[in-house]
């Protein structure tokens, strides 16, 4: 089986600065890919470069076994590959289906907005999700923060998205909402999907993840089957090892 | 399986029915309506014309000019984005057209054609170099304010000798035009300008595409969040340029009327109009921040400004009182604008 996404010796410079260099994994089918690393470490390029936003300068990027180079997110998009950002995954002011048809809207045969189908979709396809909306027409800025993301994973599943790239989806989370958004993470692979999630937080990769790829000032750390290391050897190896003990109680509870 | 009483289709059980409050709160045009019915109610009172069909046909007039534009800087605007070179831009339309009838000789039509294609050309390079430079377009477009303004004044001076233009009424095709563009219909003997028509055509069309359409849609989203919709697939740069152009359009709309009316034109006309249809649009809902708005609402926030602009002569005040009546008005706007956005972007975390 071909593997959906392979990146091999990939780097990326902005000028004179190098942002990621010689970093290899591969995302495939029923699968979750983890990028971890911290701030500055260039799991930010490297999703960028994988959804589309940026081009790589080193290296090869071949997506279900063709080299490929994207010249825009919409080019990745056709590609099957959904992006869902951590502030940028909807727009707070517009409503839930109006957000979740975006740059897809469901049109009449006179070309008008099909606003009745657009509802229903929406209703449905959250709800084969398992995300119970009351009403679909509230803005997503009245949503919490987990529930954005779940609208913006859901729409992305819906769209026929292959590969789902997950920046940071639990970042800006409590503990009980990071939970909830790893369970839909969960739901999109067992669907057959490919995710890559993107997150500094070890405790909330390792339940999820099949492979985990760590990142250091924009080169790869290590990249690891789940087979081949603990959560305690993925924390360790992220975080030097310190405070560690601090940070084992955050994710005890989202196994299931 | 009995046949009771048949639930409502896709209405929650959770859901009781929506206070009506509520539901006028996520309409960002209530408050402007709410604003015109009391402007209408007071000088209806307080004078006597201004209930009359006269008086409705002054007021009307004067809210058309400014309600086709208020829309097209509202739809813009909600695409987040600001046309500081709107009010001059309908002086250069109308000057172009009237320089190329009389001076060249030129056909009305065809000189509204080509200044028509000016127009469009200047609100693609305003919204060419917004996207491309990535400054805000409010200093982009003072530019381009600045140098219409410049150009307005030297060209029509170099050319005429003086600031003004006009002998449109021996033009070829002035009377064809004009009856498109200057006429008027009759109501009850009463004559309304037709400008009042193209104003409700225009609003009509704005709002349907706004609410009813994919690119209404993408308005939208690139003005409330640009980044999030150019990741799903949204050509933002391409709307934001058309937005331009919109402005543009309508500009060339109302030069148009404007000439073919007066059959002259001022080289200094249209300064400081641009912020009034920021004014209106602010007052008809549109958030300064973009991605909030409503055309009905710009459209309403003009009508505001004619009735109170018409009413204040009727009722034989000094019109110094209409910049206190203004100030007033887009401060109270501003505010609920303000709460409301608040009510439609708290988070629940």
């Amino acid at each position: 089986m071909t593997s959906l996404i392979e990146v091999e010796n990939i780097g990326k410079t902005y000028g004179s600065v190098i942002a990621l260099s010689d970093v290899s994994t591969v995302v495939n089918a029923g699968e979750v890919t983890c990028v971890l690393g911290d701030n500055g470490a260039g799991k930010s390029t490297l999703i960028k470069i994988l959804a589309g936003v940026h081009q790589h300068d080193q290296g090869t990027f071949r997506v279900e076994g063709e080299e490929i180079r994207f010249s825009s997110p919409r080019e990745a998009l056709d590609h099957g590959i959904a992006t869902v950002y951590q502030d940028l995954a909807v727009v707070p002011l517009m409503s839930v289906w109006r957000n979740f048809f975006l740059g897809s809207e469901p049109t009449t045969k006179f070309g008008f907005l099909d606003r009745r189908k657009g509802r229903e979709i929406t209703k449905k396809a959250l709800s084969d999700m398992g995300i119970d909306l009351r009403d679909v027409e509230q803005p997503v800025g009245t949503l919490s923060g987990g529930e954005r993301q779940c609208v913006a994973i859901a729409r992305a599943v819906y769209f026929g998205a292959k590969v789902l790239i997950l920046d940071e989806p639990t970042a800006a989370l409590g503990v009980k909402q990071a939970g909830v958004v790893l369970k839909y993470v969960a739901q999109a692979r067992d669907r057959g999907l490919g995710v890559v999630l993107i997150t500094h937080n070890p405790h909330h990769a390792y339940p999820v993840g099949n492979r985990f790829l760590l990142l250091k000032r924009g080169r790869a750390l290590g990249s690891y089957e789940k087979s081949e290391i603990d959560i305690g050897e993925l924390t360790k190896q992220m975080a030097g090892g310190a405070e560690l003990e601090a940070l084992a109680h955050e994710l005890r509870g989202v196994e299931a | 399986m009995t046949v009771t009483a048949k639930a409502p289709p896709a209405a929650d059980e959770r859901l009781s029915k929506p206070r009506l409050l509520d539901q006028l709160v996520v309409r960002p045009e209530i408050g402007a309506m709410l604003g015109a019915l009391l402007v209408f109610l007071f000088f209806s009172v307080v004078t006597e014309q201004f209930l009359s069909l006269g008086g409705a046909a002054t007021w009307l007039d004067d809210a058309s000019m400014l309600g086709i534009m208020a829309v097209a800087v509202a739809l813009l605007m909600i695409g987040g984005e600001f046309d500081l070179s709107a009010g001059v831009m309908t002086a250069s339309t109308a000057l172009v057209t009237a320089l190329l009838a009389t001076q060249l000789g030129l056909n009305v039509w065809l000189a509204l054609l080509v200044s028509l294609a000016f127009a469009l050309a200047v609100g693609a390079l305003n919204g060419w170099l917004v996207m491309r430079t990535g400054l805000p377009s409010f200093i982009v477009t003072l530019g381009s304010f600045l140098a219409l303004q410049g150009l307005n004044l030297g060209v029509t001076r170099l050319v005429t000798g003086s600031v003004q233009v006009s002998g449109m009424r021996e033009t070829v095709g002035y009377e064809s035009a004009g009856f498109l563009f200057a006429s008027t219909f009759q109501i009850g003997g009463q004559s309304f300008y037709v400008s009042i028509i193209w104003w409700v055509l225009f609003t009509v069309i704005a709002s349907t595409v706004l609410v009813r359409t994919k690119f209404g849609n993408w308005i939208f989203a690139i003005g409330g969040a640009a980044q999030s919709s150019r990741a799903v697939g949204v050509p933002v740069v391409r709307s934001k340029i058309l937005l331009f152009m919109t402005t543009a359009f309508a500009a060339w709309l109302v030069g148009s009327i404007n000439i073919l009316r007066y059959a002259s034109v001022q080289a200094n006309q249209g300064i400081g109009l641009e912020f009034q249809y920021i004014i209106a649009a602010v007052i008809g809902g549109c958030l300064l921040t973009g991605g909030f708005g409503s055309a009905v609402g710009a459209a309403i926030g003009a009508l505001i400004f004619g009735m109170a602009r018409q009413g204040i002569v009727y009722a034989g005040w000094n019109s110094d009182w209409f910049q206190l009546f203004l100030g007033v008005m887009l401060l109270a706007a501003v505010l609920v604008n303000n709460m409301l956005r608040r009510r439609a972007e708290r988070v629940k975390r």
